[in-house]
C-alpha cells in the first residue's frame, strides 16, 4: 500500500509531524492500527536499524526517527488497546547495584523502544530486590542488566541469583551488556545473552523472544 | 553557596605554538616527593584498577592485599625501569568513595610504597588521588546538598590527610543534560550543559577542593570533561555520532574544565582531559594526558598527537590481571617508561619540536579529534575562548573555532571528511549560528526541554 510505504519514508527521515500526519490519516480512511504499526511504522524502524548497523544514519538520526514513531504511537495506542493488540513485548531494564553508569543502557532502551517494544526502566543502581520486585508488578518478558566496572560486573549474577531464588527465571530471558562484559562472562553466570552494542541487543531480544 | 572566580584567564600563557611542547610548562609544579613537573621532562602517570571482583566488607581484606601488592611492584619496577619519576593515580571506585575510610586506607598504603621509593634510591614521585563523584547516585542529581555530597567532602579531605600529594575529580554537573542532548544532536543542549550548568558546578566543586588541599598543603590538580567529551569520543568511535560533533564537543568542553583553574587548581591536569592542551595554553599549567599506551582502558583516534603536549604521560587505567609477562599494570608502566624515554631524549637534544611533528602529523589528517589537538589547533581554540567575557560566550567561541578549523582543513584539502560527515559539518555551524547572544535567553526553553533531568538548584539558577 503506497500510503503505508509513504509512512515508512517520512518515518525513515525523522519526519515527526508527517508522520502524525499520515497516520491520522490512515486511520482515517479505515486502515486498521496493527497494520499501520507493522506495516508502516516498525517497517520502517527495520529499515533505520539496518541503516544505523551500516554506518548510514548516526544514532541523533536515529533518535529523530524514534521521536517520530512515539508520536505516531501516541495516536494509535488507544486504538490498539481498543482492540487488544499487544506490543512485541516488554523489556525491563537497569544498571545492577553499584553502577552510576547509564548512557549505554538508555541507548539500548531507546532503541527496543524503536523497535516496537515496550519498555521499563528501572535506572541505575539497581539492587538484585528491586528487580525481583519489578519482574513480579510489570511480568517482562526480557530482563536486560547494564554494567560498566569490573567491580559491579558481578551483581549481575547476584541479581540473576535473586531472579533464580524468586522462582522467576524460567519467566525471563535475560541479557547483559557493558564494557567489561563478554559472551563468555554471560555464559558463566547464567544469562541467556549478551550484546555488545544497543544495535545488536535489538537483534538479541528479537532472537531470544523468537527462540 | 557562592565561590569567588580568583582569576579568570584574559590572555595565554602560550601564544607561539612552536612552545606548546611536551615535557615543558610556563608553570610548572612541584608535588609529593620532589616530582617536578613540567621543568623539561615528562613522565609516566601510571593508572589501575582492580580486576574482576566484588568490592565489599567481606572482601575488603583481599581489595588491599591488591593494591599492597600493586604499591611493591611500583617500588620494585620503578628501579628497574631507570624512571626519571614517576606520578601514580589512584582513582576511587565508587564504594572507596562512599566509605571514605576505604579510601584513605587505599590512599596510605601507595603513599607509604612510593616514600619507600624515594627514601630507598631517590625517586621522584607523587601521588594523585581521585575520588568518584558519587553526587549523581540519584536523577536528576542533587549536587549541592544530600548524603552523597556531604560523603564526597569526606572522601577528599580524608585522602588529602591520608596521602594525596595531588587531588583530582571527574565531575559529572551538567552531565545529565549532555548525555541526552549529544544523543539527539542537539547543539543547543550541548552548550547549554557545558557552558551554562558544567561551569557554575566546577565553580561550587573546585571552590571546595581547592580549600581542601590549601588545608592539607597538597596540589588541587585538576577536572577532566571525560564524561561529556570522551563519552562522545566513544559514541563517534562507534559511529553513533559523528566525529565532527565530537571534535566540537571536545574544545567546548575545556571551558568547564578551565574553571577548577580560575578556582586555584594548578595543575597537573588529569590523564583523561583530552582537553588539556588547551588548558595548558590558557593556564600554562603542567597536563597529563593518555593515547597509544592506553588502549588498556579505550580506542582512541588521538593516540599520537595526544602526546604532543603532555607533561605527564599516562595509561588511563588497567586491570591488577596476570600478562605473560607480569601484572598488567607493571607491563604498562613500562610501556610509559619506554615511551618516556624517548620524550626526555628528544628534550636533551633539542629534537624535540621534529618529534611532536611526527607525533602530530601521524594522526592529524586522519580525525577530526586530533585535527583540533594540534598545537596550532590548540592554540586558536585557546584564543578564541580568552577573547569572550562569560562561560557561556567562551564554550560557544571554542565550539565554533574548532568547527573553523575542520572547515579550513576540509576546504584545504587536508582532512578528508565523508559527505555524512560534511552534513554534520553544516548542521553544526548553523546550529551555533542560531544560539542567543547571552545565556539567560536560552535557560527557559532549556528548563522546558531538559527540566526532567536537572535541578536547576544545583546549579545556583
Amino acid at each position: 500500500m503506497r500510503e503505508l510505504q509513504d509512512l515508512a519514508d517520512a518515518l525513515i527521515n525523522g519526519y515527526a509531524d508527517r508522520v502524525s500526519k499520515l497516520t491520522n490519516e490512515l486511520l482515517e480512511t479505515g486502515v486498521e492500527p496493527q497494520t499501520i504499526l507493522n506495516e508502516g511504522l516498525i517497517a520502517g524502524m527495520t529499515v533505520v536499524g539496518e541503516k544505523m548497523r551500516t554506518g548510514e544514519m548516526y544514532l541523533p538520526e536515529v533518535l529523530q526517527s524514534a521521536s517520530a514513531m512515539h508520536a505516531s504511537l501516541k495516536l494509535l495506542k488507544p486504538h490498539l488497546v481498543k482492540e487488544g493488540v499487544e506490543s512485541r513485548g516488554k523489556i525491563l531494564m537497569g544498571t545492577v547495584k553499584g553502577d552510576m553508569h547509564d548512557i549505554g543502557k538508555n541507548l539500548v532502551g531507546i532503541m527496543l523502544q524503536g523497535a516496537g517494544f515496550e519498555l521499563v526502566d528501572l535506572g541505575l543502581n539497581v539492587p538484585p530486590q528491586k528487580f525481583v520486585e519489578a519482574i513480579g508488578m510489570h511480568q517482562p518478558a526480557v530482563v536486560g542488566l547494564s554494567a560498566m566496572l569490573t567491580t559491579t560486573m558481578l551483581n549481575m549474577k547476584t541479581t540473576i541469583e535473586a531472579i533464580n531464588n524468586a522462582g522467576l527465571r524460567s519467566k525471563v530471558k535475560i541479557i547483559i551488556g557493558g564494557a567489561p562484559v563478554s559472551q563468555k562472562f554471560a555464559d558463566d553466570i547464567g544469562a541467556d545473552g549478551y550484546a555488545r552494542d544497543a544495535v545488536k541487543a535489538v537483534d538479541k531480544v528479537k532472537e531470544l523472544l523468537a527462540a | 553557596m557562592q565561590h569567588t572566580v580568583r582569576e579568570r584567564w584574559r590572555s595565554l600563557a602560550v601564544t607561539n605554538a612552536d612552545e606548546l611542547m611536551f615535557g615543558r610548562a610556563p608553570k610548572p609544579v612541584t608535588c609529593g616527593f620532589g616530582l617536578k613537573l613540567g621543568e623539561g621532562k615528562v613522565f609516566p602517570e601510571l593508572n589501575f584498577t582492580l580486576p574482576t571482583m566484588m568490592l565489599d566488607e567481606t572482601n575488603w581484606p583481599s581489595v588491599v592485599a591488591q593494591y599492597r601488592d600493586i604499591g611493591e611492584m611500583i617500588v620494585r619496577a620503578s628501579q628497574r625501569l631507570h624512571l626519571p619519576g614517576l606520578m601514580v593515580e589512584f582513582e576511587l571506585l565508587p564504594p572507596m568513595t562512599e566509605r571514605p575510610e576505604w579510601g584513605a586506607e587505599i590512599t596510605h598504603i601507595l603513599n607509604e610504597a612510593l616514600a619507600t621509593a624515594h627514601h630507598s634510591y631517590g625517586l621522584p614521585c607523587a601521588l594523585r588521588v581521585t575520588p568518584t563523584d558519587i553526587r549523581d547516585a540519584t536523577r536528576p542529581p542533587s549536587l549541592r546538598t544530600g548524603e552523597e555530597w556531604i560523603v564526597l567532602q569526606q572522601s577528599l579531605r580524608m585522602c588529602a590527610k591520608g596521602g594525596a600529594h595531588v587531588l583530582s575529580i571527574e565531575s559529572i554537573g551538567g552531565k545529565e543534560v549532555n548525555d541526552e542532548a549529544m544523543m539527539y544532536g542537539d547543539v543547543t543542549g550541548v552548550i547549554f550543559a557545558l557552558g551554562v550548568l558544567a561551569p557554575r558546578d566546577m565553580a561550587f566543586l573546585w571552590g571546595d577542593i581547592v580549600k581542601v588541599c590549601e588545608e592539607c598543603r597538597i596540589v588541587p590538580g585538576g577536572d577532566s570533561a571525560c564524561g561529556f567529551a570522551n563519552t562522545a569520543m566513544q559514541l563517534a568511535s562507534q559511529g553513533m555520532v559523528p566525529e565532527v560533533f565530537a571534535a566540537m564537543i571536545r574544545a567546548a568542553s575545556a571551558v568547564r574544565s578551565l574553571v577548577a583553574y580560575e578556582q586555584g587548581a594548578y595543575g597537573p591536569s588529569k590523564d583523561c582531559a583530552y582537553e588539556g592542551p588547551i588548558i595548558k595554553a590558557m593556564t600554562g599549567a603542567p597536563i597529563s594526558m593518555e593515547g597509544k599506551s592506553a588502549t588498556c582502558a579505550h580506542f582512541s583516534p588521538v593516540g599520537n598527537v595526544a602526546a604532543a603536549m603532555c607533561d605527564l604521560w599516562s595509561n588511563e587505567s588497567v586491570q591488577d590481571i596476570r600478562l605473560l609477562s607480569g601484572s598488567a599494570p607493571e607491563a604498562f608502566l613500562e610501556l610509559l617508561a619506554y615511551d618516556c624515554r624517548l620524550f626526555n631524549q628528544a628534550l636533551e637534544r633539542g629534537t624535540e619540536k621534529m618529534y611532536q611533528d611526527l607525533l602530530v602529523h601521524s594522526d592529524m589528517h586522519l580525525s577530526p579529534q586530533a585535527l583540533i589537538l594540534s598545537p596550532e589547533s590548540t592554540l586558536r581554540i585557546a584564543r578564541a575562548i580568552v577573547a569572550e567575557p562569560t562561560h557561556y560566550l567562551q564554550t560557544i567561541a571554542a565550539a565554533r573555532e574548532s568547527l573553523t578549523i575542520l572547515r579550513e582543513a576540509l576546504l584545504g584539502g587536508i582532512l578528508p571528511l565523508s559527505i555524512k560527515e560534511r552534513r554534520w559539518l553544516d548542521r553544526l555551524e548553523r546550529s551555533l549560528d542560531e544560539l542567543p547572544e547571552v545565556e539567560e535567553d536560552l535557560l527557559e526553553a532549556m528548563k522546558e526541554r531538559y527540566g526532567h533531568l536537572f535541578l536547576p538548584e544545583s546549579y545556583g539558577l
